[in-house]
């Protein structure tokens, strides 16, 4: 291990935080879809290198269950927004705004 | 492995991954979007083997990269997404104060990594992260999580066909 942990730690940081801005910025449903993987992904980075640092194995097993529920959530989330594009015609999300009352 | 090499395996990864991030924010069309995620999943599995995680890499790249990516450019095909300019947010100064609080939440968890001193890393055989090392875990200690999983993805199908159905009045 030459690369010490904290390194990965921080990187994982960075690439969450690329998510959220992903989330909070664009307009796109596919997009903002995309950076919650991105979210996803640093923290399955995260378990990995605390399952490295710490030699058990839970945290590898915890990755496997996360991309597991990734694969769930991006079906339902992929036909929701075919159902939106259906209906309406858009995947901009600024359109959706039904429930705004 | 030599030091030096990690060294640079990890800063090759570290750079694609971020690139990658930095794509599927920034890209004005869909697909560019979704090619950057395929980069940013493989810059991973790299660092999943540095990691001495090898099951988790296999899976990173036949779930991930096979799969999801491959179902968001199904989807983007599918609705030839409208790409292009993006109309301006009907919220004033979203964007700047999206920009500031992320700023801010990073140096949050820079402050923390920073300030935490870190256990020492451990050592682990030659056998962690084996397939045979995770799947042990997952057939002993959390089967019934396990299962749970298997059923998660049944209702995620039979949800995914359901809202697929053609739509009725």
């Amino acid at each position: 291990m030459s690369v010490p942990i904290p390194y990965y730690l921080a990187l994982s940081a960075l690439l969450f935080t690329m998510g959220v801005v992903g989330v909070l910025v664009r307009r796109n449903a596919l997009v903002i879809f995309m950076s919650i993987e991105l979210m996803l992904n640093s923290v399955n980075l995260t378990f990995v290198a605390f399952a490295r640092q710490f030699g058990t194995v839970e945290g590898q097993v915890t990755v496997f269950f996360v991309m597991v529920i990734a694969a769930v959530e991006v079906v339902v989330g992929l036909s929701i927004i075919i159902a939106i594009f259906r209906t309406r015609d858009t995947m901009d999300i600024d359109d959706v705004d039904l429930l705004r009352g | 492995m030599s030091a030096l090499i990690e060294i640079i395996i990890f800063s090759a990864a570290a750079a694609g991954a971020l690139a990658g991030g930095v794509g599927v924010v920034a890209s004005a069309q869909p697909v560019r979007s979704a090619l950057s995620l395929l980069l940013v999943l493989g810059s991973l599995a790299v660092m999943y083997l540095l990691l001495a995680a090898p099951f988790v890499a296999t899976l990173q790249v036949i779930i991930y990269a096979g799969a999801i990516v491959v179902l968001f450019l199904f989807v983007i095909m599918l609705l030839h997404a409208r790409s292009g300019e993006e109309r301006p947010s009907k919220l004033r100064g979203q964007r700047v104060a999206a920009f500031v609080l992320s700023a801010a939440f990073y140096a949050a968890i820079l402050a923390v990594l920073r300030t935490v001193r870190s256990a020492p890393v451990s050592t682990i055989g030659s056998e962690f992260g084996s397939a045979q090392f995770v799947g042990g875990a997952l057939f002993t200690t959390y089967v019934l999580p396990f299962e749970l999983a298997s059923m998660v993805l049944i209702v995620g199908i039979i949800a995914a066909v359901v809202i697929g159905r053609p739509f009725v009045r």
